[in-house]
C-alpha cells in the first residue's frame, strides 16, 4: 500500500509485500507499456522492477550472472534479465515487443516492453494498444528529446489514459531538483499539446534503484510517489457507469442438447460499460432491437456485468444475431456507415497503395474495403503534419516501388496517416477517442493474411494538429507550438 | 444499486482466455487443444468448458504421447475424455519411431522427439488452430510469443513473420497447410495457474501432490525409473516423498522433494520456490540457454 504523495515517511514506506506472501484474492491487473531506448536505461529499469518486486527467481538470476561474467564481469547487469532471443543478443538489439510479469500484494502487472530502435513506431503502437499506462523514459542528462516527443505522441494517438515520465539517471546529474523540474515542465507542456492529461513525473535511478520501488534518500526535495507506488494506485478500470455499453458478438451458443434444446445465447467480452438484465439493446448493423433476458456464465447467471467480463447474453426476441454484430444500448448514437475516416499506423514493409483492396477487422467483424485516400501524414519526430491535397485518389501506383517519390501519399513502414476507407458493407463505427475498445481496427492483406496497419476510427490527434478544411489553422498551430 | 463487483487479476486472465477461445471457435474450421494431462492443459480445458457453456467443448483434444507416460496422467486423461464427452486423438512418438519418422536418442529422452508426431498429427487431421498451454513467463523465447502464432507448413516459427497483435484483435488468417498456434494462457504466471486451480477447485492428476516414490538422482533432479533407461548402474534408487511440478516425458521430467498434499500447500511451496518450474524440472531446457528458441523454430509447442 502507498500513502498519499507528500505524507510518506521515508524510512517506513518501502513496503512492497511480495508476490510470495500476499493475499492475492483481491489483486487486480494493470497493463502497461514502456517507451524509451536502451540508452535511456529502459532495460535496466524493467530489470530493476522485476528484481525489486522479487519477480526474479534464482535460476533466472544465475543465468544473468553467468551472462554478465561471460561479457567480462562486473556488477550484475539487470538489463540482461529482459534480453530476449539469441539472435537479438548477438546483434545487441531487440526487435519486438516482449511481455514481462511482476506483481505486488495489491496488483499484478503485464508490461509490454517495446524496443527503441528500428520499427520503433510499430512496436510501440502495438505495446500501447492494450496499455492503461505508459512509462516514457528520459535520460536526465539529455532531457526531452525528439524521441521523447515521439513517444508522447504515440501514447496520445493510442489513447493511453495514464503516463509516467520516468526521469532516469538522476545519479548522473547529482539528483539535482532543478534539472528534474525543468524536464518535467517541458514534457508536461508538450503532453498537454497532444492531449495527454494525466502525467506524473518521477526522478529515479534505475541502476541504483532510487525511487523505482524503494524511496530514495537522495531526493529529499521529491515528495511524490515512487514509480511502483504510482503503478499500484493508478485506476485499472474506468468507472463502468461512465462508459457506454458495447458488446461485439463472438459466437452464437446453440447447444441443441437434450438438456438445452432451445438455448440460444450470444457469447462475447463486454468491450465497455455495463449491461443489466432488462436492458433494451439494439443489434448493429441490422438495427433490430430487443431486451436482455439473461446474462449467463458457467458459474451461474448474473443480474449485471461490466467490462471486460466475458459473458453470454440471451435476448427476448428471436432476432438474427451473428458473429461480427455489435450490441449497443437502444437509443445510442452510433454511426453505421460504409465510409471510414480514420488514422492508421502502417505496420508492413510494403507501402500502401491508393485503391488497394484490404480487409478491415473491426470488433469481431471482417469487411472488405478499398483504401480510397490518404490526405495527411504525421511526422512523429517533428510532430509535423504533411498534407496531400488534390491527390488523384485512384491513380495507379506500383506497390513494389519503394522510392519516396513513387506516390507522395503512400504510407511506408511506421508511417501514420489520415485515411478514408470505402467499406463493402455499412458497419457500426465508434470513434476511437471515445471508445478505445471498439474504435480500433486492423487492415489485413487479403492475399497473404498479414497485418498491414493498425487503425483508429476518427482522427482526433491529426485533426487537432492539422484540421482538414482550413490550412491556415495548421500554420497557426505549428507557430503556437514553437516547431 | 450495488457497487460494481471487484474484477480481480484472475477474473481478467480468465476473461481474456475465454475471449481467445471464442475467437478461435469463430474464425477457424478445425481447432484442436493439445492435452498432455499437465496442469496447464487441464486449465485450458476448464476454460474451454466455461467459454462455450452450455454447449459442449467444440474442440478435439490431441495428446502427443511419448510412450514414457505416468500412468496416473493417462488415467486422468481417459477419465476427462469420458466425463465431458470429448474426442481424443493420440499422436504417438512410439509409432513415429516404429515408422522410422524419428530416431530414438542415445539418452532415451523423448521430449525432443514430440515435434514430428505433433506436426504429422496436425497435418493428418488438417487442424488449423492448435491450442497450447505455453505461457510467456516460462522462458525467454516465449516472452515475445504472440497469442496467435503463425506456423508455416513445416510447423516452423519465424519470429520475423509474426504479426503485431493490437488491442484484442487477433488475426488468424493463414494459407492452406499453415496453422496457427494459440496460447490462451500467454499472460498467466505459474502462480496464477495454481491460484486459478485453487479458486476453481480443478482436479489434477495425483502426481502433482506429494507421494512416496522410488527415485534416483541424475543431474540434480529426482527421476523415476522406467524402461526408457534409468537408473544406470551408478545411480541409486531410494524412496522419497516427492511431487511433480510439470508433467512430461518420464525420462527428463524430474520430481521435487515435497510434502505438499493440497493445492494450498503447493501454492505456498511454489510461492517460496527459488527456481522457475522449467529450470527446476526440465533437463531439456537446461541443456542450452537457447534450447527453447531452437525447438520453437522447429515447430515444438
Amino acid at each position: 500500500m502507498t500513502t498519499a504523495p507528500g505524507t510518506t515517511d521515508l524510512a517506513d514506506e518501502t513496503v512492497v509485500a511480495s508476490e510470495r506472501t500476499a493475499d492475492h484474492t483481491q489483486r487486480d491487473l494493470l497493463r502497461l507499456a514502456t517507451a524509451g531506448s536502451v540508452d535511456d536505461g529502459k532495460s535496466t529499469l524493467i530489470g530493476r522492477l522485476l528484481y525489486d518486486t522479487k519477480s526474479v527467481l534464482a535460476d533466472q538470476l544465475a543465468a544473468v550472472e553467468r551472462a554478465t561474467a561471460a561479457r567480462g564481469g562486473g556488477a550484475v547487469d539487470l538489463a540482461l534479465l529482459t534480453d530476449g532471443l539469441r539472435s537479438e543478443r548477438e546483434q545487441g538489439i531487440t526487435i519486438d515487443v516482449a511481455y514481462r510479469y511482476f506483481s505486488t500484494a495489491t496488483r499484478a502487472f503485464v508490461l509490454a516492453d517495446t524496443p527503441g530502435h528500428v520499427q520503433y513506431t510499430r512496436n510501440m503502437v502495438t505495446g500501447a494498444s492494450t496499455a492503461e499506462l505508459a512509462i516514457v523514459l528520459v535520460d536526465a542528462r539529455k532531457g526531452v528529446l525528439e524521441q521523447t516527443r515521439r513517444h508522447a505522441t504515440i501514447t496520445a494517438l493510442l489513447g493511453v489514459p495514464h503516463v509516467v515520465l520516468a526521469v532516469n539517471k538522476m545519479d548522473l546529474v547529482g539528483f539535482d531538483e532543478a534539472t528534474f523540474r525543468s524536464i518535467a515542465d517541458e514534457f508536461a507542456a508538450y503532453a498537454a499539446q497532444v492531449g495527454l492529461d494525466d502525467v506524473v513525473a518521477v526522478p529515479l535511478s534505475a541502476l541504483d534503484g532510487d525511487n523505482v520501488v524503494e524511496r530514495s534518500a537522495r531526493t529529499p526535495w521529491y515528495d511524490g510517489p515512487t514509480l511502483l507506488e504510482h503503478l499500484e494506485v493508478v485506476p485499472v478500470l474506468r468507472d463502468p457507469g461512465t462508459e457506454a455499453f458495447r458488446f461485439p458478438v463472438q459466437v452464437v451458443i446453440r447447444p441443441r442438447t437434450s438438456e438445452h434444446p432451445d438455448y440460444r445465447g450470444y457469447a462475447g467480452k463486454i468491450a465497455s460499460g455495463v449491461v443489466r438484465v432488462g436492458d433494451e439493446v439494439t443489434v448493429l448493423p441490422s438495427g433490430k432491437s430487443s431486451v436482455v433476458t439473461g446474462i449467463d456464465t458457467f458459474d451461474g447467471p448474473l443480474d449485471e456485468a461490466h467490462a471486460p467480463r466475458s459473458v453470454t447474453l440471451r435476448l427476448a426476441d428471436d432476432v438474427d444475431v451473428a458473429r461480427g454484430d455489435l450490441v449497443v444500448p437502444t437509443g445510442a448514437q452510433v454511426t453505421v456507415a460504409q465510409e471510414l475516416r480514420g488514422t492508421v499506423c502502417w505496420l508492413a514493409e510494403r507501402r500502401s497503395v491508393l485503391g488497394q483492396r484490404v480487409l478491415v477487422r473491426i470488433g469481431t467483424r471482417t469487411v472488405r474495403a478499398l483504401l480510397r485516400e490518404v490526405d495527411a501524414r504525421l511526422d512523429v519526430d517533428g510532430l509535423v503534419v504533411e498534407r496531400f491535397t488534390g491527390v488523384d485518389t485512384l491513380h495507379a501506383v506500383d506497390a513494389t516501388d519503394t522510392s519516396s517519390d513513387a506516390a507522395p501519399s503512400a504510407l511506408g513502414l511506421n508511417a501514420i496517416g489520415r485515411v478514408t476507407l470505402r467499406l463493402a458493407d455499412a458497419v457500426p463505427l465508434d470513434d476511437y477517442a471515445e471508445h478505445r475498445r471498439t474504435g480500433g481496427f486492423l487492415l489485413v492483406d487479403p492475399a497473404d493474411g498479414s497485418t498491414l496497419a493498425a487503425g483508429m476510427v476518427g482522427a482526433t490527434l491529426l485533426d487537432r494538429l492539422a484540421p482538414q478544411d482550413d490550412p491556415a489553422d495548421e500554420a497557426d498551430w505549428l507557430a503556437g507550438a514553437g516547431i | 444499486m450495488t457497487l460494481s463487483p471487484t474484477f480481480t487479476q484472475l477474473d481478467a486472465l480468465e476473461s481474456e482466455a475465454v475471449h481467445v477461445m471464442r475467437e478461435v471457435a469463430g474464425e477457424f474450421e478445425r481447432p484442436v487443444l493439445l492435452f498432455s494431462g499437465g496442469k496447464d492443459s487441464i486449465v485450458m480445458l476448464h476454460l474451454a468448458r466455461k467459454a462455450f457453456w452450455p454447449s459442449p467443448v467444440p474442440f478435439t483434444l490431441m495428446h502427443v504421447d511419448t510412450g514414457h507416460n505416468f500412468p496416473e496422467v493417462i488415467d486422468y486423461r481417459d477419465d476427462v475424455v469420458e466425463r465431458y464427452g470429448l474426442r481424443l486423438v493420440v499422436a504417438s512418438v512410439q509409432d513415429a519411431i516404429d515408422d522410422g519418422r524419428v530416431v530414438e536418442r542415445p539418452d532415451g529422452s523423448r521430449n525432443p522427439l514430440q515435434t514430428v508426431p505433433l506436426l504429422d498429427g496436425i497435418t493428418q487431421h488438417r487442424f488449423d488452430a492448435v491450442f497450447g498451454g505455453g505461457r510467456r513467463d516460462e522462458e525467454k523465447a516465449r516472452a515475445k510469443e504472440r497469442v496467435f502464432s503463425l506456423r508455416d507448413e513445416f510447423g516452423q516459427w519465424d519470429p520475423r513473420r509474426q504479426r503485431p497483435e493490437l488491442w484484442d484483435l487477433y488475426n488468424g488468417r493463414h494459407k492452406p497447410g499453415e496453422h496457427v498456434r494459440v496460447f490462451p494462457l500467454s499472460n498467466w504466471t505459474e502462480l496464477d495457474v495454481w491460484r486459478y486451480i485453487e479458486r476453481e477447485e480443478i482436479d489434477l492428476p495425483s502426481i502433482y501432490y506429494t507421494h512416496e516414490r522410488e527415485v534416483f538422482l541424475r543431474d540434480g533432479m529426482w527421476l523415476a525409473p522406467g524402461d526408457w533407461g534409468g537408473p544406470r548402474a551408478d545411480e541409486v534408487l531410494e524412496t522419497r516423498a516427492v511431487r511433480y511440478r510439470t508433467v512430461g516425458d518420464m525420462s527428463c521430467t524430474g520430481a521435487v522433494e515435497s510434502v505438499a498434499s493440497t493445492v494450498a500447500d503447493v501454492i505456498a511451496e511454489v510461492a517460496a520456490s527459488r527456481l522457475t518450474e522449467r529450470g527446476a524440472t526440465r533437463a531439456d531446457d537446461r541443456a542450452s540457454e537457447a534450447a527453447m528458441e531452437d525447438r520453437k523454430r522447429e515447430g515444438y509447442f
